[in-house]
């Protein structure tokens, strides 16, 4: 029999204790009844002799110490799932806001999950082609990899997101995909955008949406990415599918779990975020991934804006050493006019070495993505001494350097949104600019690579 | 049997009342599910609780169980080649029970309790024994022969001992200990994870440990028995470092923590490892490998303990005499997970929320670590290295673990991310990177590479040295403000950097270096400085010089594989002889 309580002691900002309660669980679903019949939801936070502290995962307006009711659910929270998801709109808790019927569940899961075993993983080494040459080129993706975005305010993340989702594909594969895209916190504007472009692909067939605006509660956001998190591990690993799950933006869900720890008067870590912010989103990120007993498969790209653009901000700090590298958008790009604005230099896969070269992408990837890297870096350092002493300062080969550093901005890193080049294509470009140095400076590239992909003379 | 009942429910930490009889740092099994725990406190009949499995589904009232013995690990043949989780949980034999995704309230023992290894043994009936020496030898895995140790605080006279096929719990024989009774001795012996195994003497170490990578072997080298630390923001490379020690340092077992860190970086491990061959023994790498995992999204407070779970398994081989290697990735995550039990134990927090006892349990870790004389009388020598890496917060190292860990450590491999940017990698940097061992390993490199090594290490050095301050002027003035000598300088310094220290831990042939290829690259780079000065002095153009064709050559030398290498090298030496010749000889016409 279930029990109803209304012995409701406090509620301050998002959290409630209750008193005198018996047989509850840690982190089990509690539903409060309010006087006019409404439901709200909460989740236990802790268990102190028959005292119960909830988390709110809305508003408490309007809530009465007296006259609420609390009853617990025996679980924690749920998320029913089926294939008939695709195509559907949700909330950030998971209820269709489509106008559509109820998900008739084929199951009901956790959305916490459980952490995957290390010994059952497949380590992801499968190329993913996304059609940007600064990803596919210098910062390969990989299936069941986590690839955030670094954004700043005012930068076009979403843009990049949408283009990854509308061009990436696995090449000599016709494997079932989908997307899975969860906005959290983020305005009606940015989201109508991804709306928007899954519709005029045909996308948002296979695309699951879960939708937390600026407006709704942000208390729900907690829960809004594991509910997205939660559906692609179905897809992936019930149905067997390649699932591409979005996240944005993930500054908004830290910010959320803030208000939590700040109201529990928790030991603040860095900037006032709790300690457990790294645990935290790692439950949530390395819920990417391939596992044994699946052909399915989760690749993940969170984006976040990092305040005043800053990537020691614990935010981006803590997903970067959680991440398998990341994307980091430049406002100095930006400005130029060079889309997508990505910061090569800074912007790394981790898992790129073993998802390129022969059979994968071609055999001379590795040479060219370290020549290109050391070659651009050294232009840039060229261009900065440049600007300080006027070109004249420059040695002939520091010359040569800085307009390699230009070309590869203009040609290599600006390419546009809706230009979906091909790893080849992607590859003979690099060639291309980096025969603007001599063949001598190809100090990364084996000799036999450079004599068979030179391009020669016109 | 102590049973207790759940008062209060906070993530990791489970208080329990009813437990007075229960002693601190007991293993429990809390609810239902019997959750692994330990106590970490006691307040009158309470205890507090540090739970290592996930506390959804635990509330009032459910029961706590206390196993009466404190942590502790499993000790015997099978370890080498397995995948355990921070309390020493199989996960293979976990995966093939539960499947892909780890489930609570596993139970698994830590060492297959089925397999059957073959036990050699001399001793026989009335031979005494005392503490650490060895009843026998199980070859574990094609290159570990397992000794089989009397335990630490055992000795006495054996009873009756044979060789033969046993299982880890078997009786492989019986001994009569000092006050007349008669024990069982089996291949498998336990030890708490948090006391450290006794050993007779600590040495101070004067060996290094050879990893292979140029930037540690020559510049910043670590000793057998040392301890390091690699600290560096995210992206700099501190788990490829990591990685590339763990394959090729030339030390007997290798013990890989991840902890707090990716899945998939355990499980690249885990795949690639197999395939390699270590190149001192022919065989699989994997042979000599133990792995403990707890990755991020594991319990938080398995973490904690994963750290002493794996420095208790290589004190064990230590004590076998054999030369450890612990790899900790990341002692942060470690650091961590001790911060977020202090705050629920409202403990008063010390600096950037970490608790007071920070500085102090790092020290325990990293002080298990050395070269020591087991116990035993045969008197064998076993060392134990410890490598932690470091995850310092906005790569700011003045943050509270990383300034504990560099008090106690001897060698700080400094990773930089302007360095890996310019995929420089390793990214260690040669400006503020130490080794507190150089000058103690000095004499075994004389010894055994060659009387010149410490000159020309030290040479690489000075010069890096050098090169920064004129780098500072170039930014100021120019390149073309310096003189000849000086644009020499910096040329030279570049080819330390670009043709020496850079190494490309993915290639088949740069991934290792033996120390004598090493020193044949610096004495390479070096002999075209030498020549060069002299050429320059003659008139040589600074132009021309720099844009020889060789320098090419001396740029690909990293990669001419080992068994040619002495051959390509001698015909590059005339290369640099002959160009700069010509090249005087044409300053001299003109």
């Amino acid at each position: 029999m279930i029990r109803e309580y209304r012995t409701i002691e406090e509620v301050a900002g998002p959290l409630m204790l209750i008193r005198q309660v018996d047989g509850v669980k840690y982190d089990e679903l509690g539903e409060i009844e309010l006087e006019d019949g409404s439901v709200r939801r909460c989740r236990v936070l802790e268990v102190n002799g028959r005292n119960v502290l909830v988390q709110l995962f809305e508003s408490a307006a309007g809530l009465n110490l007296s006259s609420s009711k609390v009853r617990f659910t025996g679980h924690g929270v749920q998320l029913p799932v089926s294939s008939n998801m695709l195509g559907r709109v949700f909330n950030g808790m998971g209820e269709p806001i489509d106008g559509g019927a109820k998900i008739i569940p084929d199951k009901l899961l956790d959305i916490n999950g459980t952490p995957i075993n290390p010994a059952a993983r497949y380590y992801p080494s499968e190329f993913i082609q996304t059609g940007v040459s600064t990803i596919d080129g210098l910062n390969t993706l990989v299936r069941g990899q986590k690839l955030p975005i670094f954004s700043g305010s005012g930068l076009p993340h979403a843009d990049l997101a949408a283009q990854i989702a509308r061009q990436a594909k696995v090449r000599n594969s016709d494997s079932k995909f989908a997307v899975v895209f969860a906005a959290v916190g983020i305005t009606f504007e940015e989201a109508d955008f991804f709306i928007s472009d899954f519709k005029k692909t045909g996308a948002i067939d296979r695309t699951v949406l879960f939708i937390n605006l600026a407006s709704d509660a942000a208390i729900e956001r907690i829960s809004t990415p594991r509910m997205a998190l939660t559906a692609a591990e179905y897809l992936a690993f019930d149905c067997n599918m390649h699932v591409l799950v979005i996240l944005t933006d993930i500054t908004n869900y830290a910010e959320a779990l803030r208000e939590v720890s700040a109201a529990r008067k928790e030991v603040p870590g860095r900037r006032g975020y709790p300690g457990y912010l790294y645990t935290d989103l790692a439950t949530m990120y390395e819920r990417a991934g391939r596992k044994m007993g699946s052909e399915g498969s989760i690749t993940m790209i969170p984006i976040l804006t990092m305040p005043e653009d800053d990537k020691t901000h614990p935010i981006p700090d803590l997903t970067g050493y959680i991440t398998e590298g990341q994307i980091i958008l430049s406002r100095e790009m930006y400005k130029k006019g060079y889309m997508p604005p990505v910061d090569v230099l800074p912007s790394l896969s981790r898992l790129k070495d073993k998802g390129i070269g022969e059979g994968k992408t071609r055999e001379d990837h590795s040479g060219v993505l370290n020549q290109l890297f050391s070659s651009y870096a050294r232009g840039k350092d060229a261009k900065e001494l440049m600007v300080v002493l006027g070109e004249a300062a420059l040695t002939p080969m520091d010359r040569l350097y800085a307009r390699f550093a230009d070309e590869f901005e203009m040609k290599f890193i600006n390419q546009g949104f809706y230009e979906d080049r091909s790893i080849e294509q992607t590859l003979d470009l690099g060639w291309e600019l980096l025969s603007i140095l001599p063949k001598s400076e190809m100090k990364r590239i084996k000799p036999e690579f450079v004599e068979k992909y030179w391009p020669k003379e016109a | 049997m102590i049973e207790g009942k759940i008062l209060k429910v906070s993530g990791p930490l489970v208080v329990a009342e009813g437990m007075r009889e229960a002693n601190m740092f007991d293993v429990v099994h809390v609810g239902e599910q019997r959750l692994i725990g330990e106590i970490i406190e006691m307040h009158g009949d309470k205890a507090s609780i540090q739970v290592y499995e996930e506390t959804a589904g635990i509330g009032r009232g459910d029961k706590v169980v206390s196993t009466g013995a404190p942590l502790s690990v499993e000790l015997g043949p099978g370890l080498i080649r397995n995948i355990y989780d921070g309390i020493q949980r199989p996960l293979e034999a976990i995966r093939l029970k539960a499947g892909s995704n780890i489930t609570k309230g596993i139970e698994e023992p830590a060492l297959d309790r089925e397999k059957v290894w073959h036990f050699e043994t001399d001793l026989k009936f009335g031979d005494k024994v005392a503490p650490g020496d060895v009843y026998g030898y199980v070859q574990e895995t094609e290159v570990i022969r397992h000794k089989i140790m009397v335990p630490a605080n055992k000795s006495g006279v054996i009873v009756d001992m044979r060789s033969g096929d046993f299982r880890v719990t078997d009786a492989i024989g019986k001994i009569k200990l000092q006050d007349g009774s008669i024990e069982d001795v089996k291949l498998m012996q336990k030890w708490p994870v948090r006391i450290s195994r006794p050993y007779k003497e600590k040495l101070p170490p004067v060996e290094p440990m050879i990893t292979g990578q140029r930037s540690i072997d020559a510049l910043f080298p670590i000793a057998k028995g040392g301890t390091a630390c690699v600290p560096g923001p995210f992206g700099a490379g501190k788990t490829v470092v990591q990685h590339q020690l763990a394959k090729w340092s030339d030390v007997d077992i290798v013990i890989y923590i991840g902890c707090g860190e990716r899945g998939n970086e355990m499980t690249d491990v885990l795949r690639e490892f197999p395939e390699l061959t270590d190149p001192r023994t022919g065989k699989s790498l994997m042979e000599r490998t133990v792995l403990i995992a707890n990755t991020s999204d594991m319990p938080v407070a398995a973490r904690e303990a994963s750290i002493y779970t794996g420095i208790t398994i290589a004190e064990y081989y230590r004590d076998m005499g054999f030369n450890v290697a612990v790899i900790a990735d990341s002692t942060s995550r470690w650091a961590e997970a001790l911060r977020e039990m202090s705050g629920r134990l409202e403990e008063m927090p010390g600096e950037e929320g970490y608790p007071a006892y920070l500085t102090s349990r790092l020290a325990q870790f990293y002080e298990r670590a050395g070269k020591v004389v087991c116990l035993g009388s045969d008197q064998r020598i076993g060392t134990l290295s410890a490598i932690g890496a470091v995850s310092p917060q906005g790569g700011d190292i003045s943050e509270p673990v990383t300034q504990a860990t560099l008090r106690i450590v001897k060698v700080f491999w400094g990773l930089d991310a302007s360095l890996a940017y310019k995929r420089h990698f390793p990214a260690i940097n040669w400006l503020n990177s130490y080794s507190l061992y150089r000058d103690k390993l000095s004499d075994w490199f004389s010894e055994n590479v060659s009387k010149d090594w410490m000159n020309l290490t030290s040479r690489c050095m000075k010069i890096l040295q050098i090169e920064s301050g004129l780098e500072e002027i170039v930014k100021l003035v120019g390149m073309d403000a310096l003189s000849a000598d000086d644009r020499l300088t910096m040329e030279v310094a570049r080819s330390v950097r670009e043709d020496f220290l850079q190494q490309f831990a993915f290639d088949d042939v740069d991934g290792f270096t033996h120390l004598d290829k090493q020193y044949a690259l610096m004495c390479l780079i070096f002999e075209f400085e030498d020549r060069s000065r002299k050429a320059i002095a003659k008139g040589a153009s600074i132009e021309k010089l720099v844009n020889l064709p060789v320098r090419e050559r001396i740029g690909r030398a990293k990669s001419v594989p080992y068994d040619k290498y002495k051959d390509e090298f001698e015909k590059i030496k005339t290369e640099i002889g002959v160009e700069l010749d010509d090249l005087v000889a044409e300053a001299k016409e003109g």
